[in-house]
C-alpha cells in the first residue's frame, strides 16, 4: 500500500511537471509577443521593453521556466500579468466556489443517479424503466446553459425562492452559501445524474445476470437482499470509479454553470486568463485542474482496493 | 409418496425469435437417500427442469406439477418457495469460479445462508458451523480459510465450499447441476466421492445433473436421459448402463472414452442438438438417429417399458423409441434386431447419419 502510494505520487508529480512544461511551451509557441498585449496598441518601443522587463519576458525561455519552477516548489505561483496580484490569492478565492459547486452537485448526482439506475434496472423493460430512459435522454441532450437559464428564470424571478447569481462563502454565511448553490448544483447534477443512471442501470443488469446472483437466490435470500447486498455491491464498483474521475475532471471544467450563476470559480478564471494571455494564471489553473485529476485517480485506485478484495495495490 | 415428484413438467420462454420450448413434458421422482442422475447434452432441458422447481427461471411459462413433500413448488407463493430454497432444497452449480460472490468472504456467504433461514442463530454460532462444514468437505485449516475470499481458493476448493454451503442447513434434497464439469479430472473424482459420502451421511436426496454418463456411473440409483427437452429413457443405473434401449443413450455410452462400444476411437453422435423453437417432428432425435424409420419422422414415441433381463417388461425401465422393446443393449444380437426393424421400417426416411456423418 505504502509502496503503491509513493509510486503513484511520484508518477503524479511527473505528470504535473510535464503538464506545466507543455502549457509553457504552447503558450510561447502560439503568442508572438505577450508583452504587446499589456503595453497597448500605441505603446512605444521603450514602453514595450519596460513591460517586457517587468513581466520577466526579456529573459530566455529556459530562465523563465526555471524561475516558474523554483517559485512553484516554494508554493508561489507568481503574479498575474494583468492584475499584478498574486496568483495564489486568485486561486484561493476561486477554489472554494468551484469545490462547493462540484462536491455538492456530485453528492446529488451520485445519489439520484444510483437510485434511478437501480429502479430502472430492477424494473427493466417496464413503463417506469422506459420513462426513466426517456428522461435520461432529455437530461443528456439538454445544454447546461438552457437548464441554468431556465432554472434562474423560474426560481429567481417568477418564483423568487432562491437569490440571483452570486456566491457567499460557507464560512461567512452557511445559509446564503447553500441558497446560492442550489440552482448551480441542480444544473450540474442534472446532466451527470442522467449519465449515472445509465451507468448504474447497465452495470446492475450485467451483475444480475451473474452466476453468484443465482446462487444468492438459490440460498433463499429475499429479493431485496439479492439486489442490494449481492447485486448493487458489485455493480457500484465501476460507477464509483467513474465518479472519482468525473469529480476530478470537473474541477476545472464547469464554465457554463459558473458563468450563468455568477460563481467566480476556476472555470471562469481559466477562460479569463486564456483570453487575456495571462501566463502565470494559465499555468496555475492548468496545474490545479491536473492536480485534481491526478488526485482523483489515486483516490479511486485506493477506494477500489477496498471495494474489491481481488485488487491488490502493488 | 416420494420426497419430490415431478409430473409432466413443461417450461417455455418467450424470446424475440419465438417460443423456446426448453422442457416438453418430463416426470421424475426422488426419495431421501436416493440419487437421481439427469443426463443430456447442452440444451436438453436438464438444468432448466431443476432450476424451474426452485423458481430460478425468471420469465418462464411453466406447466405441470412438482410435489415436494406433497406441496406443489410450482404454485406456492414466492415467499413460501424462498423458505424452501437453501433450507429444504439446496443447489450446487456448475462453475464454482463464478457461483460464489467474489466480494464476500467464503465464511460470510455460508453464515448468510444459515442466518437467513435460522435467524435465532448468532453470528458466532453460524461462523462456528461454517468452519465445521468447511472442515467436513475437506478444506484444510478451515478456521483460517473461513475468512478467505473465493479468489484465494482453488476451483476444487470453491466447489467444496459450495457443497459446504449447500449442506449447511441439512437439506432434504440437493440438486447438483454439473458440479464437476468445470474441474480437473482428478479433482472431479474427489468431489464426486465427497458428494457420495456426504449424501449418505446426511441421508438427503440427490439430483445429479450431468452431460457425462461416466460421472454418475457410480453414483446414481436411477437415471433419466433427456434430449431436446424430453425424457428419452429412464431406468435404474444397471439397466441403463448395461441394457440401454434408446439410440441416444446408446450413443452417449459409446461416446464415453474406454467404453465397450468404442474399441479404438471415440464414437461421437453426429449432428447438432435440435432447435427448441422448431423441434423436429415425430421423434426429436430422428435427424441424428442411425436407426431412423419412416414413423420416427411423423409419430412421436412415448416412454414405454422395455424388455427386462429375465424376459418380462420392466416398468421402471422405459424408453421413448419406436425400435422393438427387445432391441436392448450393446450386444450384436440387439444390433441385429435393430437392423431388422430398420430394414422393414425405413423406406423413404433419411437423416444426416445415413447421408454420411462426414458432412458434419
Amino acid at each position: 500500500m505504502l509502496r503503491f502510494l509513493i509510486r503513484r505520487i511520484v508518477f503524479g508529480v511527473v505528470v504535473l511537471w510535464i503538464v506545466t512544461l507543455g502549457v509553457f511551451l504552447l503558450f510561447f509557441a502560439t503568442s508572438k509577443d505577450p508583452a504587446a498585449r499589456f503595453a497597448g496598441k500605441s505603446a512605444t518601443a521603450d514602453t514595450l521593453a519596460l513591460v517586457r522587463h517587468k513581466l520577466g519576458l526579456d529573459q530566455p525561455l529556459t530562465v523563465q521556466y526555471w524561475h516558474f519552477l523554483t517559485r512553484l516548489l516554494k508554493g508561489d505561483l507568481g503574479y498575474s500579468f494583468v492584475t499584478q496580484s498574486p496568483v495564489n490569492d486568485m486561486i484561493k478565492s476561486a477554489l472554494p466556489a468551484s469545490l462547493s459547486l462540484i462536491l455538492g452537485a456530485a453528492i446529488i448526482w451520485l445519489l439520484t443517479g444510483i437510485v434511478t439506475g437501480v429502479i430502472s434496472a430492477t424494473k427493466a423493460r417496464t413503463l417506469l424503466d422506459r420513462g426513466i430512459t426517456a428522461a435520461v435522454l432529455v437530461g443528456i441532450s439538454m445544454p447546461a446553459f438552457v437548464v441554468a437559464l431556465t432554472l434562474l428564470l423560474v426560481f429567481t424571478s417568477k418564483l423568487p425562492i432562491f437569490p440571483g447569481p452570486g456566491y457567499t462563502a460557507l464560512t461567512q454565511n452557511p445559509a446564503g452559501w447553500f441558497q446560492h448553490l442550489v440552482l448551480p448544483w441542480v444544473t450540474l447534477a442534472l446532466l451527470q445524474s442522467a449519465i449515472y443512471t445509465r451507468l448504474t442501470r447497465g452495470s446492475l443488469l450485467d451483475v444480475l445476470g451473474e452466476d453468484y446472483i443465482r446462487t444468492a437466490r438459490a440460498k433463499g435470500l429475499p429479493e431485496n437482499k439479492v439486489i442490494y447486498r449481492h447485486g448493487l455491491r458489485s455493480a457500484l464498483t465501476p460507477v464509483l470509479t467513474q465518479f472519482g474521475v468525473d469529480v476530478g475532471v470537473l474541477i476545472g471544467g464547469t464554465l457554463v454553470t459558473e458563468t450563468v450563476f455568477g460563481l467566480q470559480g476556476i472555470g471562469q478564471l481559466t477562460v479569463r486568463s486564456l483570453t487575456t494571455g495571462d501566463l502565470p494564471v494559465i499555468m496555475a489553473v492548468v496545474l490545479i485542474a491536473s492536480f485534481f485529476v491526478v488526485l482523483a485517480n489515486i483516490v479511486v485506485d485506493i477506494v477500489y482496493s477496498f471495494l474489491d478484495p481481488r485488487v491488490r495495490l502493488e | 409418496m416420494s420426497l419430490l415428484e415431478v409430473h409432466d413438467l413443461k417450461v417455455s420462454f418467450d424470446t424475440s425469435d419465438g417460443v423456446v420450448k426448453a422442457v416438453r413434458g418430463v416426470s421424475f421422482s426422488v426419495d431421501r437417500g436416493q440419487t437421481l442422475g439427469i443426463v443430456g447434452e447442452s440444451g436438453s432441458g436438464k438444468s432448466v427442469s431443476t432450476q424451474t422447481l426452485l423458481g430460478l427461471t425468471g420469465g418462464a411459462r411453466i406447466e405441470g406439477r412438482a410435489l415436494f413433500e406433497g406441496q406443489d413448488l410450482l404454485t406456492m407463493s414466492e415467499d413460501h418457495l424462498r423458505r424452501i430454497r437453501g433450507k429444504e432444497i439446496a443447489m450446487i452449480f456448475q462453475d464454482p469460479l463464478s457461483s460464489l460472490h467474489p466480494l464476500y468472504k467464503v465464511g460470510r456467504q455460508i453464515v448468510e445462508m444459515i442466518r437467513q433461514h435460522e435467524p435465532e442463530v448468532t453470528k458466532q454460532q453460524a461462523r462456528k458451523r461454517a468452519v465445521e462444514l468447511l472442515g467436513m468437505v475437506g478444506i484444510p485449516q478451515p478456521d483460517q480459510r473461513v475468512d478467505d475470499y473465493p479468489h484465494q481458493f482453488s476451483g476444487g476448493m470453491r466447489q467444496r465450499a459450495m457443497i459446504a454451503m449447500a449442506l449447511s442447513l441439512n437439506p432434504k434434497l440437493i440438486v447438483a447441476d454439473e458440479p464437476t464439469t468445470a474441474l480437473d479430472a482428478t479433482v472431479q473424482a474427489q468431489i464426486l466421492d465427497l458428494m457420495l459420502r456426504l449424501q449418505r451421511e446426511f441421508d438427503s436426496a440427490l439430483i445429479m445433473i450431468t452431460h457425462d454418463l461416466g460421472v454418475i456411473a457410480d453414483l446414481a440409483d436411477n437415471v433419466l436421459v433427456m434430449y431436446g427437452g424430453k425424457p428419452v429413457e429412464q431406468a435404474d443405473r444397471r439397466s441403463l448402463y448395461y441394457r440401454p434401449h434408446h439410440p441416444y443413450t446408446k450413443g452417449l455410452l459409446e461416446s464415453i472414452p474406454g467404453s465397450s462400444g468404442a474399441k479404438d476411437r471415440l464414437k461421437p453422435i453426429p449432428g447438432q442438438p435440435p432447435s427448441l423453437i422448431n423441434p423436429p417432428t415425430g421423434c426429436t432425435f430422428h435427424p441424428r438417429c442411425p436407426y431412423i424409420m419412416d414413423r420416427c419422422v411423423t409419430d412421436e414415441p412415448q416412454l414405454r417399458p422395455v424388455l427386462d433381463a429375465d424376459g418380462g417388461t420392466n416398468p421402471n425401465h422405459r424408453s421413448a423409441c419406436w425400435l422393438p422393446i427387445e432391441a436392448i443393449g450393446l450386444k450384436p444380437e440387439a444390433e441385429g434386431i435393430r437392423q431388422e426393424a430398420v430394414a422393414v421400417g425405413r423406406t423413404t426416411a433419411t437423416n444426416i447419419t445415413t447421408q454420411g456423418a462426414e458432412a458434419q
